[in-house]
């Protein structure tokens, strides 16, 4: 086993274990912090890619920004009988075969695909990666017309947000 | 050196998890968190897929960049509805929001 396997395995170890924690455990918060251990697995996940612009944008925008957006709604939305009552429903056994079925069915599916174990090849010295996704993210004959459009979804998302949440007078 | 199939099942067992939260908690809060660990499992998918095809073609990480700003852009409007939701009912438990049940 080469070093890369072994972080790997650990990383991969402590993300799964934090997410099903964030989907098992009763307190908000705890879930909230656990899913901040997941996000940061997968940002060293990224790193293991080669992908280094979006380790430190998951860092950035998932931890800095979405992680404490939910931290400071579950304080907003806080209640007595929310937090003694279940925190999984009745028919929870039913998800839990729907997920236990989904994963069954994935794996099958990709197991039987040709290229699955495949190898990474080396990546080709001088090769900039964060160069070559700002390139393609705005030349007209990459992505800009996603990149735009995603532009125009934050906003949109901004403004309804904002109308959401406002308390009228 | 790491096999592709190890990042597809890591992606497959995190989507599955995410899936058991949105179909079982009763929070609204805690289905959004679920619904960040499936985008997250998808975006593994997509950088591990960058990285074991051909690393010139960036369509992989665009992707993943692009899914981020949906899940920003989804939380964002979700804890809304949610913060809405509570100042109006005074409850996010998922189950009783029945109004539009028949």
């Amino acid at each position: 086993m080469t070093a890369e396997q072994i972080i790997f395995l650990i990383v991969g170890a402590v993300t799964l274990i934090s997410g099903l924690m964030v989907v098992t455990v009763r307190n908000l918060i705890h879930a909230a912090l656990w899913l901040v251990a997941t996000l940061f697995g997968v940002a060293i996940l990224y790193t293991l890619l080669n992908a280094s612009f979006l380790a430190v944008v998951q860092v950035v925008v998932y931890i800095g920004a979405i992680a404490i957006l939910f931290i400071f709604a579950v304080m907003l939305t806080r209640r007595q009988s929310a937090e003694t009552g279940a925190s999984v429903n009745t028919n929870w056994w039913m998800g839990a075969l729907m997920a236990v079925l989904t994963f069954a069915g994935l794996a099958y599916l990709l197991q039987s695909w040709s290229g699955f174990s495949k190898q990474a090849s080396a990546i080709p010295s001088g090769f900039d990666a964060i160069n070559q996704l700002g390139d393609a993210l705005t030349s007209p004959a990459g992505f800009v017309l996603p990149f735009e459009v995603a532009s125009v979804l934050l906003l949109a998302a901004l403004v309804g947000a904002v109308y959401l949440a406002f308390t009228k007078k | 050196m790491i096999p592709l199939s190890w990042y597809l099942i890591l992606a497959a067992g995190l989507f599955s998890i995410g899936l058991f939260g949105v179909l079982a908690r009763r929070n609204a809060v805690a289905i959004l968190l679920s619904v960040e660990l499936m985008l997250n499992a998808v975006n593994i998918n997509l950088v591990a897929f960058w990285r074991y095809g051909d690393v010139s073609l960036m369509a992989g990480q665009v992707f993943a960049s692009i899914v981020f700003s949906v899940a920003a852009a989804e939380v964002a409007v979700g804890l809304a509805l949610v913060i809405s939701v509570y100042r109006r009912r005074n409850t996010v438990v998922a189950e009783e929001l029945d109004l539009l049940k028949w």
